[in-house]
């Protein structure tokens, strides 16, 4: 993997003096000693379920549409559709599942925000409605809620000023 | 006046008196029994919340019955017992003062993180070969779901685990520390008394592993180190021990252990052991590296370990749990993971 940076031994770990140079082999030794998972495994399987859970959203947009809905409406029901079976199949301790299976392909879309969310409500219900689930609902959705909000922010000063400037 | 002494080296103590271990008690989760230690347990609980409502609840009933069971295993009473010490994972020690707070036994709460069962049993050593208690019982416990919520994920939440991480186990030990074995006599001929000889309080180690997802690799430079001081401290080669066990290294923790043992002349690697490895089987458990926690090495100690001593197939082993001393806090705010173990001398007689 990161070939630029030679092999350290134990040996270069345990005869070092320095503290800061002793951490920078010793990480390095552990990289070179601890296994990963399969990247190519991982892609293909986090591509392919990724790609069935966009198919089963096309598929809802397809049928909100032939009831009429015009195409934000179709959208919105997409959303609403896929975080509800999200949030059932976290209840039911299957989502977990998949994800460990499908890794990226069950976390980027709606789904895994939905999931994210759904876990902290089940696991810190007991410390109650206020301080366990109000405070920590958004223990792992919190910051993406924030700098997603954020960065929209940004991006509309930037558009308004572009805009106003006579760029766009 | 070296003979008065019970300092050895540089960090370790060597017991004039060294307490017996009377009983020791293991409880386990469902996980845990299905595993290649199973049988070996005094109880297996299939519920998880250990008939209790939250995972905290589940652990502190865990810890109670690990206690009731090895006081009733010492032929004991509660009042028999002089002092408690013990400690958990979670938050301020909420098991053990939950669990064990109706038993109504003045208790020693101790932090080391899964190096928690070494450092009870050290102190609990301590005070009944000083003679400041008789009978002392030393605990922990660690339950799995309790200790993803306060230092990783929600259980529902989905994610995969890198291939370093290891399953804290669901189980609870205790042991009972006596000055005497009273069934010694009766006993002798089929079961060895087991003992205390002594022991190598371990130092706080850091080489600067910022990955809590690999603990084994934060703590066997603390395992690395308490090893070789007590080698050194008792000027013994690693044959003197017929096992050196440690807590949780898991799978990589025990390579890089070896590794840096070596690199001070010792060979461990024939009679070496993990708690860890031992707990599961990671081909059909889904494990990765091992299982980990405070409970990991008290029930494998309680369960396995003992007991062999007794039958007298082994002769003399290190107990060293290993401690990673993680804080959901600390590391967030960029600070690496130091590890702590502590090393228990315990033999047959």
């Amino acid at each position: 993997m990161d070939n630029n940076k030679k092999q350290v031994s134990a040996a270069d770990v345990v005869k070092e003096q320095d503290k800061a140079k002793k951490a920078e082999k010793y990480n390095q030794y552990v990289k070179d000693k601890t296994p990963t998972h399969n990247k190519v495994l991982n892609f293909f399987n986090a591509y392919w379920v990724g790609g069935v859970i966009c198919i089963i959203g096309q598929a809802f947009n397809n049928y909100y549409t032939s009831l009429g809905c015009n195409k934000d409406q179709a959208s919105a029901y997409t959303a609403l559709s896929l975080i509800f079976l999200s949030v059932l199949l976290t209840g039911l301790n299957i989502y977990p599942k998949l994800a460990k299976f499908a890794g990226a392909g069950t976390v980027v879309p709606i789904t895994g925000f939905a999931n994210s969310v759904a876990a902290p409500a089940v696991e810190f219900k007991k410390e109650g409605q206020v301080f366990g689930i109000g405070c920590k609902i958004f223990t792992i959705a919190g910051p993406v809620i924030l700098y997603g909000v954020f960065s929209s922010w940004v991006l509309g000063v930037i558009y308004y000023i572009l805009m106003k400037t006579g760029v766009i | 006046m070296e003979n008065n002494s019970k300092m050895c080296g540089k960090q370790s103590l060597l017991f004039a008196n060294p307490p017996y271990i009377i009983a020791g008690s293991s409880i386990a989760g469902k996980k845990e029994g299905e595993g290649p230690l199973g049988r070996y347990f005094d109880q297996v609980e299939e519920d998880p919340m250990f008939g209790g409502d939250t995972w905290e609840d589940a652990e502190s009933r865990m810890m109670r019955r690990a206690a009731d069971a090895a006081i009733e295993k010492a032929g004991l009473k509660k009042d028999d017992i002089r002092y408690m010490v013990g400690g958990d994972l979670l938050g301020q020690l909420i098991a053990t003062s939950f669990g064990i707070m109706d038993l109504e036994i003045p208790l020693f709460g101790v932090y080391g993180a899964c190096s928690t069962m070494g450092e009870s049993i050290a102190i609990g050593s301590v005070l009944v070969d000083g003679g400041y208690g008789d009978k002392v019982m030393a605990i922990t416990s660690s339950h799995f779901a309790g200790a993803e919520k306060q230092f990783r994920f929600p259980l529902a939440y989905g994610s995969q685990r890198p291939l370093a991480t290891s399953w804290t186990v669901t189980g609870s030990g205790a042991v009972i520390l006596d000055k005497d074995d009273n069934r010694k006599e009766e006993l002798q001929e089929k079961e060895a008394p087991v003992c205390v000889k002594g022991v190598t309080v371990g130092r706080i180690v850091d080489y600067g592993v910022k990955d809590s997802m690999n603990m084994g690799a934060c703590m066997a430079p603390s395992a690395y180190k308490t090893i070789a001081a007590n080698l050194n401290d008792l000027g013994v080669k690693p044959e003197y021990y017929d096992k050196i066990i440690t807590g949780d290294l898991g799978y990589i923790g025990k390579d890089i252990l070896i590794d840096l043992l070596k690199q001070e002349g010792y060979d461990i690697s024939k009679n070496y052991m993990d708690c860890g490895i031992e707990m599961f089987d990671k081909d059909t458990q889904d494990t990765h590296s091992g299982g980990s926690g405070c409970g990991c090495s008290a029930i494998t100690l309680t369960s396995y370990v003992i007991p062999k001593l007794r039958r007298r197939e082994w002769k003399r082993v290190l107990f060293v749990p290993t401690g990673a001393l993680l804080s959901t806090v600390s590391f967030n705010e960029g600070n690496s993971v130091p590890g702590i173990a502590h090393g228990v001398m315990i033999e047959g007689m």
